[in-house]
Protein backbone atom coordinates (compact mmCIF):
# COMPACT_ATOMS: atom_id res chain seq x y z
CA UNK A 1 0.00 0.00 0.00
CA UNK A 2 2.90 2.19 0.46
CA UNK A 3 2.61 2.87 -3.44
CA UNK A 4 -0.14 4.75 -3.37
CA UNK A 5 -0.06 8.22 -4.71
CA UNK A 6 -0.63 11.00 -1.78
CA UNK A 7 -2.54 13.34 -3.41
CA UNK A 8 -4.38 11.29 -6.17
CA UNK A 9 -7.67 12.81 -6.81
CA UNK A 10 -10.19 15.67 -5.40
CA UNK A 11 -10.72 16.05 -1.78
CA UNK A 12 -13.75 13.35 -0.02
CA UNK A 13 -13.06 15.32 3.03
CA UNK A 14 -12.08 19.02 3.80
CA UNK A 15 -12.35 20.65 6.97
CA UNK A 16 -10.95 24.58 6.57
CA UNK A 17 -9.90 26.66 9.35
CA UNK A 18 -12.69 24.51 11.64
CA UNK A 19 -13.07 25.69 15.63
CA UNK A 20 -15.57 24.02 17.60
CA UNK A 21 -16.59 24.39 21.28
CA UNK A 22 -17.95 21.53 23.74
CA UNK A 23 -19.77 23.56 26.60
CA UNK A 24 -17.52 26.84 26.28
CA UNK A 25 -14.39 24.96 25.95
CA UNK A 26 -12.83 25.37 22.89
CA UNK A 27 -11.74 21.97 21.14
CA UNK A 28 -10.31 22.76 17.62
CA UNK A 29 -8.81 26.41 17.14
CA UNK A 30 -8.89 26.04 13.66
CA UNK A 31 -7.92 22.82 12.27
CA UNK A 32 -6.86 22.22 8.35
CA UNK A 33 -7.32 18.29 7.29
CA UNK A 34 -7.97 17.38 3.94
CA UNK A 35 -8.68 13.36 2.54
CA UNK A 36 -8.18 13.15 -1.02
CA UNK A 37 -9.63 9.77 -2.71
CA UNK A 38 -8.59 6.40 -2.20
CA UNK A 39 -6.57 7.73 0.69
CA UNK A 40 -6.03 6.67 4.35
CA UNK A 41 -5.61 9.23 6.69
CA UNK A 42 -4.61 8.78 10.69
CA UNK A 43 -5.41 11.04 13.08
CA UNK A 44 -3.24 10.97 15.68
CA UNK A 45 -3.05 12.73 19.19
CA UNK A 46 -3.28 12.69 23.19
CA UNK A 47 -6.54 12.06 24.72
CA UNK A 48 -7.94 15.75 24.89
CA UNK A 49 -6.48 16.58 21.84
CA UNK A 50 -9.73 17.36 19.68
CA UNK A 51 -9.23 13.98 17.37
CA UNK A 52 -12.65 12.41 17.65
CA UNK A 53 -14.57 16.33 17.62
CA UNK A 54 -12.75 16.60 14.22
CA UNK A 55 -14.20 13.71 12.74
CA UNK A 56 -17.43 14.28 14.71
CA UNK A 57 -17.73 17.72 13.01
CA UNK A 58 -17.88 16.17 9.90
CA UNK A 59 -20.55 13.49 10.29
CA UNK A 60 -22.43 16.86 11.74
CA UNK A 61 -22.62 15.41 15.94
CA UNK A 62 -20.68 18.42 16.87
CA UNK A 63 -21.97 21.63 15.48
CA UNK A 64 -19.13 23.88 13.87
CA UNK A 65 -18.59 27.71 15.08
CA UNK A 66 -16.16 28.33 12.35
CA UNK A 67 -14.27 26.95 9.13
CA UNK A 68 -15.67 25.10 6.39
CA UNK A 69 -16.98 21.22 6.40
CA UNK A 70 -17.02 19.51 2.84
CA UNK A 71 -17.67 16.04 2.00
CA UNK A 72 -17.42 14.77 -1.51
CA UNK A 73 -17.21 18.09 -2.26
CA UNK A 74 -20.58 19.70 -0.88
CA UNK A 75 -20.76 21.55 2.38
CA UNK A 76 -21.45 19.52 5.43
CA UNK A 77 -25.32 21.11 5.84
CA UNK A 78 -26.26 20.34 2.57
CA UNK A 79 -24.96 16.82 2.02
CA UNK A 80 -27.55 14.15 1.77
CA UNK A 81 -25.95 11.32 0.01
CA UNK A 82 -24.57 9.19 3.36
CA UNK A 83 -24.97 6.18 1.72
CA UNK A 84 -21.14 6.66 0.36
CA UNK A 85 -20.26 7.19 3.92
CA UNK A 86 -19.55 4.21 6.54
CA UNK A 87 -18.87 5.39 10.21
CA UNK A 88 -17.74 3.31 13.42
CA UNK A 89 -18.12 5.41 16.45
CA UNK A 90 -16.05 4.96 19.30
CA UNK A 91 -17.93 1.28 20.79
CA UNK A 92 -18.99 3.13 23.83
CA UNK A 93 -22.03 4.81 21.76
CA UNK A 94 -23.64 1.90 21.14
CA UNK A 95 -25.31 0.12 23.37
CA UNK A 96 -29.17 -0.21 23.22
CA UNK A 97 -31.42 -1.50 26.47
CA UNK A 98 -32.43 -4.73 24.45
CA UNK A 99 -30.87 -7.73 22.82
CA UNK A 100 -30.42 -7.49 19.15
CA UNK A 101 -29.04 -9.62 17.01
CA UNK A 102 -25.83 -9.46 15.09
CA UNK A 103 -27.64 -9.11 11.68
CA UNK A 104 -30.52 -7.03 12.90
CA UNK A 105 -27.44 -4.46 14.24
CA UNK A 106 -25.41 -4.44 10.81
CA UNK A 107 -28.81 -4.31 8.88
CA UNK A 108 -28.85 -0.78 10.58
CA UNK A 109 -26.17 0.23 8.41
CA UNK A 110 -28.31 -0.73 5.19
CA UNK A 111 -30.64 1.41 5.74
CA UNK A 112 -29.07 4.05 3.73
CA UNK A 113 -29.65 2.31 0.87
CA UNK A 114 -32.96 0.95 1.46
CA UNK A 115 -35.98 3.07 0.29
CA UNK A 116 -38.46 3.30 3.27
CA UNK A 117 -36.79 0.93 5.69
CA UNK A 118 -37.49 -2.39 3.48
CA UNK A 119 -34.54 -4.39 2.77
CA UNK A 120 -34.70 -6.69 -0.06
CA UNK A 121 -33.32 -9.36 -1.23
CA UNK A 122 -30.16 -7.96 -2.47
CA UNK A 123 -30.18 -6.07 0.95
CA UNK A 124 -29.85 -9.03 3.25
CA UNK A 125 -27.38 -10.06 0.57
CA UNK A 126 -25.16 -7.43 1.15
CA UNK A 127 -25.59 -7.33 4.82
CA UNK A 128 -24.34 -11.24 4.73
CA UNK A 129 -21.09 -9.89 2.59
CA UNK A 130 -20.67 -7.24 4.82
CA UNK A 131 -20.30 -10.00 7.98
CA UNK A 132 -18.53 -12.11 5.75
CA UNK A 133 -15.85 -9.41 5.44
CA UNK A 134 -14.97 -9.01 8.99
CA UNK A 135 -15.82 -13.00 9.78
CA UNK A 136 -18.03 -12.59 11.78
CA UNK A 137 -20.85 -14.79 9.85
CA UNK A 138 -21.20 -17.74 11.55
CA UNK A 139 -22.21 -15.53 14.63
CA UNK A 140 -25.18 -13.88 12.28
CA UNK A 141 -28.29 -14.95 14.80
CA UNK A 142 -26.41 -13.96 18.02
CA UNK A 143 -26.48 -11.15 20.50
CA UNK A 144 -24.44 -8.55 20.21
CA UNK A 145 -24.34 -8.54 23.93
CA UNK A 146 -23.02 -12.15 24.11
CA UNK A 147 -19.95 -11.21 22.08
CA UNK A 148 -16.01 -9.89 22.81
CA UNK A 149 -15.20 -6.71 22.76
CA UNK A 150 -12.90 -7.26 19.56
CA UNK A 151 -16.20 -9.26 18.29
CA UNK A 152 -18.31 -6.19 18.78
CA UNK A 153 -15.87 -4.17 16.91
CA UNK A 154 -16.29 -6.20 13.74
CA UNK A 155 -19.76 -6.37 13.87
CA UNK A 156 -19.92 -2.46 14.10
CA UNK A 157 -17.30 -2.32 10.97
CA UNK A 158 -19.80 -4.47 9.22
CA UNK A 159 -22.69 -2.40 10.08
CA UNK A 160 -20.78 1.10 8.35
CA UNK A 161 -19.96 -1.59 4.85
CA UNK A 162 -23.36 -2.30 4.61
CA UNK A 163 -23.87 -0.07 3.04
CA UNK A 164 -21.12 -0.54 0.38
CA UNK A 165 -19.38 3.27 1.08
CA UNK A 166 -16.48 4.93 -0.80
CA UNK A 167 -15.30 6.70 2.56
CA UNK A 168 -15.39 5.32 5.93
CA UNK A 169 -14.49 7.16 9.05
CA UNK A 170 -13.77 5.16 12.05
CA UNK A 171 -13.33 6.77 15.98
CA UNK A 172 -10.37 4.74 17.39
CA UNK A 173 -11.50 1.46 15.47
CA UNK A 174 -8.56 -0.69 17.46
CA UNK A 175 -9.56 0.54 21.12
CA UNK A 176 -10.08 -2.81 23.47
CA UNK A 177 -9.26 -5.01 19.89
CA UNK A 178 -7.68 -8.61 20.97
CA UNK A 179 -4.61 -9.43 18.54
CA UNK A 180 -6.91 -11.31 16.18
CA UNK A 181 -9.60 -9.04 15.82
CA UNK A 182 -7.35 -6.81 15.04
CA UNK A 183 -5.59 -8.44 12.36
CA UNK A 184 -9.26 -9.29 10.79
CA UNK A 185 -9.95 -5.39 10.68
CA UNK A 186 -6.41 -4.84 9.24
CA UNK A 187 -7.32 -7.43 6.50
CA UNK A 188 -10.68 -6.19 5.95
CA UNK A 189 -9.33 -2.23 5.77
CA UNK A 190 -6.80 -3.58 3.23
CA UNK A 191 -9.14 -4.86 0.81
CA UNK A 192 -11.65 -1.73 1.30
CA UNK A 193 -8.16 0.34 0.02
CA UNK A 194 -7.55 -1.93 -2.70
CA UNK A 195 -11.35 -1.45 -4.31
CA UNK A 196 -10.95 2.27 -3.93
CA UNK A 197 -12.63 3.43 -0.48
CA UNK A 198 -10.46 6.44 0.93
CA UNK A 199 -10.39 6.43 5.07
CA UNK A 200 -10.10 8.80 7.37
CA UNK A 201 -9.49 6.77 10.97
CA UNK A 202 -9.19 8.41 14.39
CA UNK A 203 -5.92 6.47 16.10
CA UNK A 204 -4.23 6.42 18.98
CA UNK A 205 -1.01 4.49 17.78
CA UNK A 206 -0.42 3.26 14.27
CA UNK A 207 -0.38 -0.73 15.31
CA UNK A 208 -1.34 -3.26 13.01
CA UNK A 209 -2.59 -0.62 10.72
CA UNK A 210 0.87 0.89 9.76
CA UNK A 211 1.41 -0.08 6.73
CA UNK A 212 -1.83 0.43 5.03
CA UNK A 213 -1.53 4.73 6.41
CA UNK A 214 -0.80 7.10 3.43
CA UNK A 215 -0.57 10.21 5.71
CA UNK A 216 -0.63 10.93 9.30
CA UNK A 217 -2.34 14.02 10.99
CA UNK A 218 -1.40 14.84 14.10
CA UNK A 219 -3.35 17.29 16.65
CA UNK A 220 -2.02 18.95 19.87
CA UNK A 221 -4.25 21.00 22.11
CA UNK A 222 -7.16 21.46 19.20
CA UNK A 223 -4.39 22.32 16.60
CA UNK A 224 -2.73 20.35 13.56
CA UNK A 225 1.03 19.60 14.78
CA UNK A 226 2.16 17.02 12.18
CA UNK A 227 0.33 16.58 8.37
CA UNK A 228 2.52 14.23 6.59
CA UNK A 229 4.00 10.83 6.18
CA UNK A 230 3.31 8.82 9.64
CA UNK A 231 5.88 8.90 11.96
CA UNK A 232 8.14 6.06 12.17
CA UNK A 233 8.65 4.27 14.91
CA UNK A 234 10.88 6.54 16.51
CA UNK A 235 8.68 9.59 16.55
CA UNK A 236 5.60 7.68 16.88
CA UNK A 237 7.02 7.00 20.28
CA UNK A 238 7.81 10.56 20.87
CA UNK A 239 3.78 10.96 20.72
CA UNK A 240 2.16 12.92 23.50
CA UNK A 241 0.28 10.37 25.22
CA UNK A 242 1.65 7.60 23.26
CA UNK A 243 1.38 4.69 25.53
CA UNK A 244 3.06 1.50 24.86
CA UNK A 245 0.92 -1.34 23.88
CA UNK A 246 2.38 -2.79 20.90
CA UNK A 247 1.39 -5.72 19.74
CA UNK A 248 4.98 -6.76 18.11
CA UNK A 249 6.38 -8.04 21.22
CA UNK A 250 3.78 -10.90 20.60
CA UNK A 251 5.68 -14.27 19.70
CA UNK A 252 2.27 -16.15 19.26
CA UNK A 253 0.70 -14.64 16.52
CA UNK A 254 3.04 -16.24 13.57
CA UNK A 255 0.31 -15.19 11.26
CA UNK A 256 0.90 -11.30 11.94
CA UNK A 257 3.68 -10.57 9.66
CA UNK A 258 2.16 -12.53 6.63
CA UNK A 259 -1.51 -11.01 7.01
CA UNK A 260 0.20 -6.96 6.83
CA UNK A 261 3.31 -7.30 4.63
CA UNK B 1 -67.79 -17.72 27.72
CA UNK B 2 -70.58 -15.96 29.29
CA UNK B 3 -68.80 -12.45 29.94
CA UNK B 4 -68.58 -11.98 25.93
CA UNK B 5 -72.22 -10.97 26.09
CA UNK B 6 -72.53 -7.55 27.80
CA UNK B 7 -71.78 -4.75 26.12
CA UNK B 8 -69.50 -2.92 27.89
CA UNK B 9 -67.60 -6.11 28.68
CA UNK B 10 -66.97 -6.48 25.02
CA UNK B 11 -65.62 -2.96 24.91
CA UNK B 12 -63.59 -3.59 27.74
CA UNK B 13 -62.20 -6.93 26.14
CA UNK B 14 -61.61 -4.46 22.88
CA UNK B 15 -59.44 -1.72 24.86
CA UNK B 16 -57.62 -4.11 26.78
CA UNK B 17 -56.27 -6.09 23.79
CA UNK B 18 -55.40 -2.74 21.96
CA UNK B 19 -53.44 -1.80 25.52
CA UNK B 20 -51.97 -5.12 25.33
CA UNK B 21 -50.51 -4.85 21.66
CA UNK B 22 -49.65 -1.20 22.17
CA UNK B 23 -47.84 -0.81 25.10
CA UNK B 24 -45.30 -3.26 24.75
CA UNK B 25 -44.73 -2.07 21.00
CA UNK B 26 -43.92 2.02 21.58
CA UNK B 27 -42.32 0.57 25.10
CA UNK B 28 -39.72 -1.62 23.61
CA UNK B 29 -37.89 1.43 21.69
CA UNK B 30 -37.92 3.77 25.22
CA UNK B 31 -36.43 0.68 27.28
CA UNK B 32 -34.12 0.29 24.01
CA UNK B 33 -33.01 3.93 24.31
CA UNK B 34 -32.83 3.85 27.85
CA UNK B 35 -36.03 5.85 28.33
CA UNK B 36 -37.91 3.48 30.37
CA UNK B 37 -39.39 5.92 32.41
CA UNK B 38 -40.53 8.51 29.84
CA UNK B 39 -44.28 6.93 29.61
CA UNK B 40 -44.44 7.76 33.30
CA UNK B 41 -43.56 11.16 32.69
CA UNK B 42 -46.39 11.43 30.39
CA UNK B 43 -49.04 9.60 32.42
CA UNK B 44 -48.22 12.55 34.73
CA UNK B 45 -47.75 15.03 32.23
CA UNK B 46 -51.58 13.79 30.86
CA UNK B 47 -53.67 14.50 33.86
CA UNK B 48 -53.30 18.10 33.12
CA UNK B 49 -55.63 17.00 29.88
CA UNK B 50 -58.03 15.44 31.81
CA UNK B 51 -58.54 18.31 33.83
CA UNK B 52 -58.58 20.38 30.92
CA UNK B 53 -61.04 18.23 29.58
CA UNK B 54 -63.76 18.34 32.42
CA UNK B 55 -62.88 22.24 33.04
CA UNK B 56 -64.16 22.62 29.23
CA UNK B 57 -66.55 19.91 29.28
CA UNK B 58 -65.01 18.40 25.99
CA UNK B 59 -63.89 14.76 26.02
CA UNK B 60 -60.98 14.04 28.58
CA UNK B 61 -59.16 11.47 26.44
CA UNK B 62 -58.56 14.00 23.39
CA UNK B 63 -57.97 16.51 25.75
CA UNK B 64 -55.13 13.87 27.14
CA UNK B 65 -53.56 13.27 23.97
CA UNK B 66 -53.18 17.02 23.41
CA UNK B 67 -51.84 17.74 26.53
CA UNK B 68 -49.51 15.03 26.61
CA UNK B 69 -48.18 15.29 22.51
CA UNK B 70 -47.41 19.60 23.85
CA UNK B 71 -45.61 17.56 27.17
CA UNK B 72 -43.72 15.08 25.01
CA UNK B 73 -42.80 18.15 22.41
CA UNK B 74 -41.05 19.75 25.10
CA UNK B 75 -39.56 16.83 26.67
CA UNK B 76 -37.85 16.22 22.84
CA UNK B 77 -36.80 19.64 23.14
CA UNK B 78 -34.90 19.94 26.55
CA UNK B 79 -33.52 16.88 25.52
CA UNK B 80 -32.09 18.65 22.06
CA UNK B 81 -30.89 21.90 23.81
CA UNK B 82 -30.72 21.92 27.53
CA UNK B 83 -28.50 18.95 27.98
CA UNK B 84 -26.78 20.30 31.85
CA UNK B 85 -30.19 20.86 33.48
CA UNK B 86 -32.79 18.55 31.87
CA UNK B 87 -33.44 16.14 34.28
CA UNK B 88 -34.30 19.31 36.43
CA UNK B 89 -36.84 21.04 33.77
CA UNK B 90 -38.28 17.32 33.67
CA UNK B 91 -39.08 16.69 37.07
CA UNK B 92 -40.98 20.32 36.92
CA UNK B 93 -42.99 19.16 33.48
CA UNK B 94 -43.92 16.21 35.22
CA UNK B 95 -45.26 17.66 38.80
CA UNK B 96 -46.66 20.76 36.88
CA UNK B 97 -48.42 18.46 34.90
CA UNK B 98 -49.96 16.25 37.78
CA UNK B 99 -50.40 19.38 39.60
CA UNK B 100 -52.24 21.13 37.01
CA UNK B 101 -54.36 18.19 36.84
CA UNK B 102 -55.45 18.59 40.44
CA UNK B 103 -56.45 22.41 40.29
CA UNK B 104 -58.27 22.19 37.06
CA UNK B 105 -60.31 19.37 38.08
CA UNK B 106 -60.99 21.50 41.07
CA UNK B 107 -61.87 24.50 39.30
CA UNK B 108 -64.44 22.49 37.00
CA UNK B 109 -67.53 23.07 37.63
CA UNK B 110 -69.11 19.63 40.42
CA UNK B 111 -65.54 18.26 39.99
CA UNK B 112 -63.46 16.92 42.63
CA UNK B 113 -60.31 14.86 42.65
CA UNK B 114 -62.02 11.72 43.06
CA UNK B 115 -63.19 12.28 39.19
CA UNK B 116 -59.85 11.60 38.79
CA UNK B 117 -59.62 8.35 40.29
CA UNK B 118 -60.86 6.63 36.92
CA UNK B 119 -57.85 7.84 35.08
CA UNK B 120 -55.36 7.55 37.25
CA UNK B 121 -56.31 3.82 38.19
CA UNK B 122 -57.98 3.16 35.05
CA UNK B 123 -62.13 2.07 35.00
CA UNK B 124 -63.00 -0.65 32.24
CA UNK B 125 -66.37 -0.73 33.38
CA UNK B 126 -67.23 3.48 32.34
CA UNK B 127 -65.56 2.78 28.67
CA UNK B 128 -67.77 4.36 26.47
CA UNK B 129 -68.37 4.05 22.66
CA UNK B 130 -66.81 6.98 21.99
CA UNK B 131 -63.95 6.52 24.26
CA UNK B 132 -63.79 3.28 22.38
CA UNK B 133 -63.64 4.94 18.80
CA UNK B 134 -60.66 7.20 20.33
CA UNK B 135 -59.09 4.34 21.50
CA UNK B 136 -59.11 2.48 18.51
CA UNK B 137 -57.76 5.40 15.65
CA UNK B 138 -54.92 6.08 18.45
CA UNK B 139 -54.29 2.18 18.81
CA UNK B 140 -53.90 2.11 15.28
CA UNK B 141 -51.69 4.94 14.54
CA UNK B 142 -49.16 3.44 17.44
CA UNK B 143 -49.49 0.08 15.53
CA UNK B 144 -48.38 1.67 11.98
CA UNK B 145 -45.55 3.53 13.45
CA UNK B 146 -43.96 0.60 15.95
CA UNK B 147 -44.26 -2.22 12.90
CA UNK B 148 -43.92 0.24 10.11
CA UNK B 149 -41.11 1.85 11.03
CA UNK B 150 -39.36 -0.58 12.93
CA UNK B 151 -36.18 -0.72 11.17
CA UNK B 152 -35.92 3.10 11.41
CA UNK B 153 -36.55 3.27 15.14
CA UNK B 154 -34.69 0.67 16.26
CA UNK B 155 -31.84 2.48 14.29
CA UNK B 156 -31.85 5.57 16.40
CA UNK B 157 -32.75 3.64 19.49
CA UNK B 158 -30.18 1.39 19.15
CA UNK B 159 -27.68 4.17 18.11
CA UNK B 160 -28.64 7.62 17.70
CA UNK B 161 -24.99 8.87 15.91
CA UNK B 162 -24.55 6.50 13.51
CA UNK B 163 -27.96 6.65 12.66
CA UNK B 164 -27.53 10.38 11.74
CA UNK B 165 -24.82 9.16 9.15
CA UNK B 166 -27.17 6.90 7.76
CA UNK B 167 -29.40 9.96 6.44
CA UNK B 168 -31.84 9.25 9.19
CA UNK B 169 -33.88 12.48 9.84
CA UNK B 170 -33.39 11.30 13.31
CA UNK B 171 -34.70 14.74 15.15
CA UNK B 172 -37.86 14.09 13.49
CA UNK B 173 -38.12 10.21 14.14
CA UNK B 174 -37.43 11.00 17.55
CA UNK B 175 -40.79 12.94 17.24
CA UNK B 176 -42.78 10.60 16.46
CA UNK B 177 -41.33 8.31 19.17
CA UNK B 178 -42.58 10.63 21.50
CA UNK B 179 -45.93 11.28 20.01
CA UNK B 180 -46.23 7.88 19.81
CA UNK B 181 -45.51 6.96 23.38
CA UNK B 182 -48.20 10.06 24.49
CA UNK B 183 -50.69 8.33 22.24
CA UNK B 184 -50.41 4.95 23.87
CA UNK B 185 -50.47 6.40 26.92
CA UNK B 186 -53.96 8.10 26.62
CA UNK B 187 -55.44 4.33 24.54
CA UNK B 188 -53.73 2.65 27.86
CA UNK B 189 -55.32 5.53 30.46
CA UNK B 190 -58.75 4.41 30.40
CA UNK B 191 -57.22 0.64 31.26
CA UNK B 192 -54.82 0.63 33.04
CA UNK B 193 -54.51 4.28 34.32
CA UNK B 194 -52.42 7.33 34.25
CA UNK B 195 -49.88 5.61 37.14
CA UNK B 196 -49.39 2.56 35.73
CA UNK B 197 -49.42 2.89 31.82
CA UNK B 198 -45.73 3.17 32.15
CA UNK B 199 -45.62 -0.59 33.61
CA UNK B 200 -46.98 -1.77 30.79
CA UNK B 201 -44.69 -0.02 28.17
CA UNK B 202 -41.63 -1.48 30.10
CA UNK B 203 -42.47 -4.49 32.35
CA UNK B 204 -43.51 -7.22 29.23
CA UNK B 205 -40.30 -5.67 27.33
CA UNK B 206 -38.36 -6.50 30.19
CA UNK B 207 -39.81 -10.18 30.77
CA UNK B 208 -39.53 -10.85 27.33
CA UNK B 209 -35.52 -10.05 27.00
CA UNK B 210 -35.01 -12.42 29.99
CA UNK B 211 -35.28 -15.17 27.26
CA UNK B 212 -34.87 -13.45 23.59
CA UNK B 213 -31.37 -12.95 21.90
CA UNK B 214 -33.32 -10.72 19.28
CA UNK B 215 -34.91 -7.36 18.66
CA UNK B 216 -37.60 -8.87 16.45
CA UNK B 217 -38.20 -11.52 19.21
CA UNK B 218 -38.47 -9.41 22.02
CA UNK B 219 -40.92 -7.17 20.48
CA UNK B 220 -43.45 -10.73 20.03
CA UNK B 221 -43.30 -11.89 23.00
CA UNK B 222 -43.60 -8.70 24.63
CA UNK B 223 -46.62 -7.97 22.80
CA UNK B 224 -48.00 -11.27 23.68
CA UNK B 225 -47.41 -10.97 27.49
CA UNK B 226 -49.13 -7.66 27.10
CA UNK B 227 -52.14 -8.99 25.05
CA UNK B 228 -52.02 -11.95 27.88
CA UNK B 229 -52.15 -9.70 30.88
CA UNK B 230 -54.21 -7.61 30.24
CA UNK B 231 -56.57 -9.84 28.45
CA UNK B 232 -56.80 -12.27 31.62
CA UNK B 233 -56.81 -9.03 34.33
CA UNK B 234 -59.92 -7.96 32.12
CA UNK B 235 -61.63 -10.85 32.57
CA UNK B 236 -60.74 -11.91 36.00
CA UNK B 237 -62.28 -8.10 36.77
CA UNK B 238 -66.03 -9.58 35.61
CA UNK B 239 -65.69 -12.72 38.00
CA UNK B 240 -63.42 -10.89 40.77
CA UNK B 241 -64.68 -7.53 41.95
CA UNK B 242 -60.51 -6.26 41.83
CA UNK B 243 -59.38 -3.19 40.46
CA UNK B 244 -58.24 -4.22 36.57
CA UNK B 245 -55.40 -1.91 36.15
CA UNK B 246 -53.40 -2.93 38.99
CA UNK B 247 -54.26 -6.94 38.33
CA UNK B 248 -52.89 -6.23 34.51
CA UNK B 249 -49.39 -4.43 36.51
CA UNK B 250 -49.12 -7.34 38.93
CA UNK B 251 -49.78 -9.97 36.03
CA UNK B 252 -46.71 -8.60 33.98
CA UNK B 253 -44.23 -8.28 36.87
CA UNK B 254 -45.42 -12.17 37.81
CA UNK B 255 -44.88 -12.69 34.00
CA UNK B 256 -41.25 -11.21 34.38
CA UNK B 257 -40.71 -13.02 37.43
CA UNK B 258 -41.40 -16.76 35.95
CA UNK B 259 -39.60 -15.75 32.38
CA UNK B 260 -36.34 -14.83 35.10
CA UNK B 261 -36.60 -17.80 36.69
CA UNK B 262 -36.74 -19.57 33.38
CA UNK B 263 -33.74 -18.09 31.97
CA UNK B 264 -31.14 -19.30 34.22
CA UNK B 265 -31.32 -22.65 33.20
CA UNK B 266 -31.41 -21.89 29.33
CA UNK B 267 -28.99 -19.46 29.53
CA UNK B 268 -26.33 -22.55 31.12
CA UNK B 269 -27.62 -24.75 28.58
CA UNK B 270 -27.11 -22.18 25.38
CA UNK B 271 -23.54 -21.52 27.35
CA UNK B 272 -22.84 -24.94 26.83
CA UNK B 273 -24.31 -25.45 23.40
CA UNK B 274 -22.10 -22.63 22.22
CA UNK B 275 -19.31 -23.88 23.88
CA UNK B 276 -19.51 -27.13 22.13
CA UNK B 277 -19.84 -25.41 19.38
CA UNK B 278 -16.92 -23.72 19.56
CA UNK B 279 -14.42 -26.68 20.84
CA UNK B 280 -13.94 -24.87 23.82
CA UNK B 281 -13.51 -27.13 26.87
CA UNK B 282 -16.40 -25.90 29.41
CA UNK B 283 -13.18 -25.71 32.27
CA UNK B 284 -9.83 -24.82 32.44
CA UNK B 285 -7.26 -27.87 30.85
CA UNK B 286 -4.25 -26.32 32.38
CA UNK B 287 -3.35 -26.52 36.10
CA UNK B 288 -2.17 -23.44 37.20
CA UNK B 289 1.24 -23.46 39.01
CA UNK B 290 1.34 -20.84 41.81
CA UNK B 291 4.65 -20.73 43.42
CA UNK B 292 4.47 -20.96 47.46
CA UNK B 293 0.70 -22.39 47.18
CA UNK B 294 1.75 -25.87 45.69
CA UNK B 295 4.53 -26.07 48.85
CA UNK B 296 1.97 -25.18 51.13
CA UNK B 297 -0.44 -28.12 50.03
CA UNK B 298 2.28 -30.96 50.27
Amino acid sequence: MDDAPVSAGEPVIALRGVTAELGSRPVLRGIDLTVRRGEVVALLGANGSGKSTAIRTVIGQVPVSGGEVEIFGTPRRRFRDWKRVGYVPQRTTAAGGVPATVTEVVSSGRLSRARFGLLRKADREAVRRALELVGMADRAKDSVDALSGGQHQRVLIARALASEPELLIMDEPMAGVDLASQEILAETLRAQVAAGASVLLVLHELGPLEPLIDRAVVLRDGCVLHDGPPPEAVGQHALPGHDHVHPHTSDITPVRTGLLS
Amino acid sequence: MEFLDSAFMQRALLAAVLVGITAPAIGIYLVQRRQALMGDGIGHVAMTGVGLGFLLSTSPVWMAMAVSVVGVVIMELIRWYGKTRGDIALAMLFYGGMAGGVMLINLAPGGSTANLQSYLFGSLSTVSQSDLTAICVLAGFVALVTIGLRRQLFAISQDEEFARVTGLPVRVLNLLVAVTAAATVTVAMRVVGLLLVSALMVVPVAAAQQLTRSFAATFAIAVAIGVTTTLGGTITNYYVEIPPGATIVLLTIAAFIVFSLIATPLARRRARAAANAAGDPAACAIEARIPGQAGAEA
